[in-house]
């Protein structure tokens, strides 16, 4: 039975991928991971058909287009929560993406995710509700679920940018077994010069670590493993388990990194190699997909889902207050 | 998958696998001359939501490379239209290449009239039945719109007829090759017919576009300008990946709208829609 | 307070008939904008107060009968809209 070995060949090593390749595979396996735009930028310049090309062309584009729209929508919260004096972390994608990391080229980017600290909770989502975000589920049941058993705020949506924001006060839920020194990640937080900062390199990818192991199914897991493959290649495993170790994430970590090197061929410490007896597992699971793109096992499902963005025009700027009623007035 | 078709319709090129026989031979038939797609583009899957779904009472799943959560299954029975839904799917969420109109097009001396409007203001069939009467068919659901040439671009795919619009199609195109009559869709009846031949043969033949219009039928034939600024906005409504595309959508549309004359048309039935056209045709 | 607008390049403005059609690379969102608030973003070609941009438009424009409140209430719109921002 094929899985996604091919995908994660060519993202490992562009050269290796021969023309005659089932492109139409790839990239329907490409597109089912949320890696299209990954795999554009590292095959661009290669040589490859011209279709394939020209799909790679609008990915790269589309890459593009939503590393702008996610950057303005960290402005926007920027605008927005910069005010109150708290320290505001961007995490994820969109930190990828700000501090101009490798992880990000080509990424998708959903939401925007963003860490404070607990106690200025209630404020953050006094001023963002102010400033235009809305809850998406108004269910009582829901959000004191989340707001007890959650790492962070009931999901909000901006409603003119369509956009959803989350707020997450540490990096795993309080009912998770570890518990992640939340006010170290903030303290030693990397400012990016505008008021906002990102997580430091070791935090960093003791989340994304973190996000691919303990939190969830696996969600999204190639991507989440090759943004751990990035973030490892760009910063180096220096000081990663000892800070993995404070927060009780050490075997996330090194889960991380054994899959990262196993399959994207990522440096790591020889004393980290060696298997566990689940390793062989999680590596299936993270390859299960075949040419068509499809989960191959059941039980190892991600779902695929794409929200459409519509246009909204900011409804008071539309067809309103013309010139003459403005000088009327 | 088990079973499989590639065909190609304008510039797109679509594999679409099926864990069921029956669906890839009725789209095969009604694709048997367009040309297949040695690399997709799009991949769509047609699957049973558990396996022992593929049996008993088969439910077609619709799916590919870009899904949405409410698109619920179809009997098998329903399974080309199920296709043909998901293949508008990919093309809806995925497309990047040209900027995408929910529209209906029809061309005549290298020049394309693009109708548009919400579902049932006529678009579908006003196209029909202008391809019966000397124009080109270039597609009944999106215009693709290339920011670079400014050019359209056909996406001539099975024309999905609904309700009495069947009718109407059966009696202009005497010899039309259609599909089987689909009953009791979440749509309606619906019965799929293959474009004309010309509208295959010549699918990768683009257009400049020379009037765009906003049909609705029902009312008293009456025709009103619409202002660019109007034509635009309804235009990224009509749009699903307008917002995608950032600048080069924005360049595309506004050049649009400033390039050719948009008008409202209001028209009580085919016949006179088609005159209705035709003299503003003349007059662009 | 002062105001801050986007700089010229990050802005595409095209005329449609009565309103501009205006697209902002930093967020890729398009507005339709009636006057005066395209009036209002050229004139913003450094930050400004409230006073100052009123002058500015009231020279610029031959404004007959400015208005500070309405004024404020369009900065306000634009504010919201993300294409001003206080400097």
């Amino acid at each position: 039975m094929t899985d996604a070995s091919i995908l994660v060949a060519a993202l490992r090593d562009p050269q290796s991928l021969p023309l005659e390749t089932d492109w139409t595979a790839l990239i329907a396996m490409a597109r089912a991971e949320q890696l299209l735009g990954t795999l554009a930028y590292r095959l661009d310049g290669l040589p490859v058909p011209e279709i394939v090309a020209r799909l790679f062309d609008d990915a790269r584009s589309s890459a593009e287009q939503g590393r702008r729209i996610a950057l303005w929508e960290a402005e926007m919260a920027r605008r927005t929560l910069t005010p109150l004096g708290c320290p505001v972390v961007l995490l994820k994608g969109t930190a990828y993406v700000a501090a101009g990391l490798s992880a990000g080229r080509g990424r998708s980017i959903g939401d925007l995710d963003i860490l404070v600290p607990r106690a200025s909770l209630d404020a953050v989502e006094a001023a963002l509700l102010a400033a235009g975000w809305e809850w998406v589920k108004p269910d009582p049941y829901d959000d004191v679920y989340y707001r007890r058993w959650m790492h962070e705020l009931p999901p909000l949506i901006h409603r003119e940018r369509d956009r959803m924001i989350d707020v997450h006060h540490t990096i795993l839920p309080p009912t998770a077994r570890s518990s992640p020194d939340a006010a170290a990640l903030i303290a030693d937080a990397v400012p990016l010069g505008n008021g906002l900062s990102m997580l430091s390199p070791t935090d960093m990818i003791v989340h994304a670590a973190t996000h691919l192991l303990a939190d969830g199914d696996l969600s999204g897991g190639l991507r989440n493993l090759w943004d751990i493959h990035c973030l490892i290649d760009e910063f180096g495993t220096a000081g990663l388990d000892a800070r993995a170790r404070h927060h009780g994430l050490s075997p996330a970590v090194l889960r991380g990194g054994r899959q990262a090197h196993a399959l994207f061929g990522t440096e790591i410490p020889a004393s980290w190699r060696g298997w566990d007896p689940l390793d062989p597992w999680f590596q299936r699971r993270l390859l299960a997909r075949d040419g068509w793109g499809r989960a191959t096992r059941p039980a190892t499902r991600f779902g695929f889902y794409v929200r459409s963005h519509w246009l909204r025009m900011p409804p008071a700027m539309l067809a309103r207050h013309l010139w003459t009623k403005w000088r009327r007035s | 998958m088990k079973h499989a078709l590639s065909v190609r319709i304008g510039p797109v090129g679509f594999r679409i696998g099926s864990d069921w026989r029956a669906p890839i031979e009725q789209l095969t038939d009604l694709y048997r001359d367009y040309p297949t797609a040695p690399i997709a583009d799009y991949t769509v899957r047609l699957f049973a939501s558990r396996a022992w779904r593929r049996w008993v009472r088969p439910s077609v799943t619709i799916g590919g490379d870009y899904m949405l959560p409410e698109a619920a299954p179809l009997p098998l029975s329903q399974g080309l239209l199920a296709a043909e839904m998901a293949m508008n799917l990919q093309l809806a969420l995925g497309h990047r290449r040209h900027l995408l109109l929910h529209a209906s097009v029809v061309e005549r001396d290298g020049r394309a009239l693009l109708m548009t409007g919400e579902s049932g203001a006529g678009k579908s069939t006003l196209a029909t039945l202008l391809a019966a009467h000397g124009w080109r068919f270039m597609g009944d659901e999106f215009a693709l719109l290339d920011g670079e040439t400014g050019q359209i671009h056909a996406f001539p795919r099975l024309i999905s007829l609904k309700g009495t619009s069947v009718a109407a199609a059966t009696s202009a195109w005497p010899d039309g090759r259609f599909g089987p009559l689909l009953a009791g869709t979440p749509k309606g009846d619906i019965r799929h017919l293959v474009p004309p031949v010309d509208a295959i043969a010549r699918m990768d033949e683009p257009a400049i576009p020379a009037l765009l219009l906003f049909p609705r039928h029902g009312f008293a034939a009456d025709t009103r300008e619409v202002p660019a600024s109007e034509a635009f906005v309804r235009l990224t409504q009509a749009s699903t990946n307008y917002v995608a595309l950032g600048e080069a959508g924005f360049a595309a549309l506004t050049g649009l709208v400033r390039a050719i004359p948009a008008r409202a048309i209001d028209y009580p039935d085919g016949a006179t829609a088609i005159r209705q056209v035709e003299e503003l045709w003349a007059r662009t | 307070m002062r105001y801050r607008a986007p700089g010229a390049d990050a802005l595409i403005a095209t005329d449609l008939d009565h309103f501009t059609a205006l697209f902002h690379r930093t967020s890729g969102i398009t507005h339709l904008l009636a006057s005066p608030a395209p009036e209002i973003l050229a004139t913003l070609t450094t930050p400004m107060t409230l006073d100052e941009l009123m002058a500015a438009l009231v020279r610029d424009y031959a404004l007959a009968d400015p208005d500070r409140a309405a004024l404020s209430a369009r900065l306000d719109e634009l504010i919201a809209s993300g294409l001003v921002s206080p400097a």
